[in-house]
């Protein structure tokens, strides 16, 4: 085996062998695998000229999912993505309309049954069938349903596909539900967010294309390398809430100083996100909500984002370390004498045992005089 | 003397002593504006931002590992630190006031009883109950040192420093301690001011009790405005949903009650509360002692019983003779 064929993809992607290599590296990192599996990842992508097809529809949302994806700042990204897929549908970015659209959807689905990626980006409105959300026609409902029975994988991007976002938040007029409502019987891999991190999406499908398969999943078909731990246990500010320190007010000195911000209504505490490892937009520095002064509002999680209110205090779902706590019958350690204090034992005892001497000598003294005297 | 004259005297005295006692004390009352806390173990986040705060208004500092300062160690009560957080945890201890595979978070420090065993068992009165507020505070010029009050709590609550040679007694004073009287100039309690989510709640006895009892009649699940900083005026409130909570104020009949309540969703036996009856120990031990006591009455029946046995130990002798022979001339006999 040769290994990939960077020449063809240097021309494919128009990025030189270095700068695709370091973005393969980067995904792998996000997937938390080994230097090796980047090699993978980047041997997937040269090898197959025969692109995997990705279907992408958009129900109830405000295409954020997207725009988070085009504004990913890794080597030439939106470049890369898009070649390296073979995007066949995509409302937003397509540069054909209308039916003629339409009709390619339906042949490059016909043509790659079971074998296509299916992007759902945005809510299914179910009140009075659908009729809130209808593209060439046909219902959000029937567009997803039909997309869904012959792909091979089915990704719901943003908060809105996965569980209804904000579109479902009370009172919910057009009953709007995340992709996997109206998929029963289907594995939808959720990856939430408002706007979800681009990063997540890229690693759940570079792992599709390497190992052929979905990443480990959670209890609400989330990636787990993404969203198996609380922002809260990660979180830069952690050490803060450890010790007390909270901002009180936006602008106090607390929140100048950099404070933990659960007073202010984070939502950390109880939001499964690895934000505060991955951060936004690629800036660095602690770009994130939390990063620059903002509680968190728990916009991947379903109860949370769009239903709590901004300031309520968040439950905090867990107690991990770094924060230690005593045992319930934890007691304190039998107390040592300090050095002044044995010093002063020392004395005292010191004093005693001089007094018993001469005491002792006196009374001898006094039992020979007296013996003497007889 | 023989066992059977000592045992005779002895009967007699506690007779005496029985027949013209005072009559035993029951659990003393609250005190007429007694002030306390409610804990709320369910509300708790386990921040420790009521430790540091107590630290400060106290300041007292933070115990250390291996001579590091980078956090607070206190691993319980001591002379460095008056208030901690300790954890319940069973099984996987991810469950939040759940007893199986759950875990709670309670609060330690000084309850404040209504009727307190350190102050009772106190021989100097070094420690008092405040005859308005009920605050048990330390007074250092009248103690002796000799730490009965630490045996006397059932919390376990005052302790010597052992490491100062001129150690004194320390425990919660509710912040109101000469230096610090929060209480006085009309603030609240460090620990309930910083508290995020109101677990610590300051307010007369009388006011926590009623909430403590609204929140025992919630439903599970019901959405509650939970107040936050002093009952009687909440800084802001806190909205959540109620816990299942144990049908129990720890505090309202404890040991004859505390000024300080604590309420969980886990049952106070796994929150390392010690079981305590309703009379309080300091009314039962007082109420033994003050019958003994009364009218100088063991005083007089000790001193009767030791004239008995030194008058009789007097007599003695030539008798105690008599009967050796006696007996020596049976033994030759046979």
């Amino acid at each position: 085996m040769n290994g990939p064929d960077f020449a063809y993809l240097e021309q494919r992607l128009g990025v030189s062998r270095r700068t695709f290599l370091k973005f393969c590296t980067g995904v792998a990192a996000t997937l938390g695998l080994p230097a090796s599996a980047a090699y993978a990842m980047a041997e997937a992508v040269a090898a197959k000229r025969q692109k995997p097809v990705v279907i992408w529809l958009h129900g109830q949302e405000c295409t954020g999912p997207s725009e988070s994806l085009l504004r990913s700042e890794h080597p030439t990204l939106d470049r890369l993505i898009l070649e390296m897929i073979s995007l066949e549908y995509h409302q937003t970015l397509d540069a054909g309309a209308g039916h003629d659209v339409e009709h390619h959807k339906d042949m490059v689905m016909e043509e790659n049954k079971g074998k296509y990626l299916l992007v759902v980006e945005g809510s299914v409105p179910l009140a009075q069938d659908g009729i809130f959300c209808k593209i060439g026609n046909k219902t959000m409902l029937e567009h997803t349903e039909a997309a869904a029975e012959h792909a091979a994988a089915i990704i719901a991007f943003g908060s809105c596909a996965s569980w209804g976002g904000v579109q479902s938040a009370a009172p919910n007029p057009t009953q709007a539900v995340g992709a996997q409502a109206v998929l029963p019987g289907k594995t939808v891999v959720n990856i939430p967010g408002c706007p979800p991190n681009p990063y997540n999406f890229l690693a759940t499908v570079m792992h599709f294309l390497t190992f052929g398969g979905l990443p480990a999943l959670d209890s609400q078909n989330r990636p787990k390398f993404a969203y198996g731990r609380l922002i809260h246990e990660n979180c830069e500010r952690r050490p803060h809430f450890d010790a007390g320190r909270f901002a009180e007010e936006f602008g106090d000195e607390g929140h100048r100083l950099g404070w933990c911000l659960y007073k202010l209504g984070c939502k950390g505490p109880e939001t499964y996100a690895n934000c505060p490892a991955v951060e936004f937009n690629d800036i660095g520095g602690g770009t994130w909500p939390i990063g620059v002064g903002h509680p968190c509002f728990g916009c991947v999680e379903q109860g949370v984002g769009f239903t709590k209110p901004l300031f309520t205090l968040a439950e905090v779902k867990t107690h991990t370390p770094p924060n230690a706590f005593p045992p319930i019958d934890r007691r304190e350690q039998a107390p040592t004498a300090g050095i002044a204090t044995a010093a002063i034992a020392g004395a005292a005892v010191g004093a005693a045992v001089g007094a018993t001497a001469m005491a002792a000598k006196q009374v001898k003294d006094h039992d020979s005089a007296s013996g003497s005297d007889q | 003397m023989n066992r059977r004259d000592f045992l005779k005297a002895a009967a007699g005295g506690a007779a005496v002593a029985c027949t013209g006692g005072a009559q035993a004390r029951g659990n003393l009352e609250p005190a007429p504006q007694a002030v306390g806390m409610l804990f709320d173990s369910t509300l708790c986040v386990g921040c420790k931002a009521c430790v540091s705060k107590c630290k400060e208004v106290n300041g007292m500092p933070p115990v250390t590992l291996e001579g590091k300062e980078a956090w607070d160690w206190a691993s319980d009560l001591s002379p460095k630190t008056l208030n901690v957080i300790k954890l319940y945890q069973h099984g996987e201890g991810n469950l939040k006031d759940q007893v199986e595979n759950g875990f709670a978070f309670e609060k330690r420090s000084c309850m404040h009883c209504v009727d307190p065993g350190c102050v009772s068992v106190c021989p100097v009165t070094a420690l008092r109950r405040h005859p308005v507020t009920g605050i048990v505070t330390f007074h250092v010029d009248a103690c002796i040192g000799c730490r009965t009050c630490t045996t006397g709590c059932p919390y376990n609550v005052p302790h010597f420093d052992y490491d100062d040679p001129f150690g004194e007694i320390y425990k919660c004073q509710m912040c109101n301690q000469d230096g610090v009287r929060r209480i006085d100039n009309g603030q609240i309690t460090g620990c309930a001011e910083a508290c995020p989510t109101g677990a610590t709640l300051f307010g007369s006895r009388e006011a926590l009790m009623k909430e403590a009892k609204r929140r025992m009649a919630l439903k599970p699940g019901e959405t509650y405005n939970y107040p936050m900083g002093d009952v009687s005026k909440p800084g802001s409130y806190h909205e959540k949903a109620t816990p299942a909570y144990q049908d129990h104020i720890w505090g309202e009949k404890e040991a004859g009650g505390t000024n300080v309540l604590h309420i969980s969703a886990v049952p106070f036996d796994k929150l390392g509360m010690p079981p305590l009856p309703e009379r309080s120990y300091a009314s039962i031990s007082e109420g033994v002692q003050h019958t003994l006591y009364s009218f100088m009455a063991l005083p007089a029946v000790a001193l009767a019983g030791l004239t008995y046995v030194v008058r009789k130990n007097l007599d003695a002798p030539a008798e105690d003779a008599d009967a050796i022979d006696d007996k020596g001339q049976e033994e030759d006999k046979s």
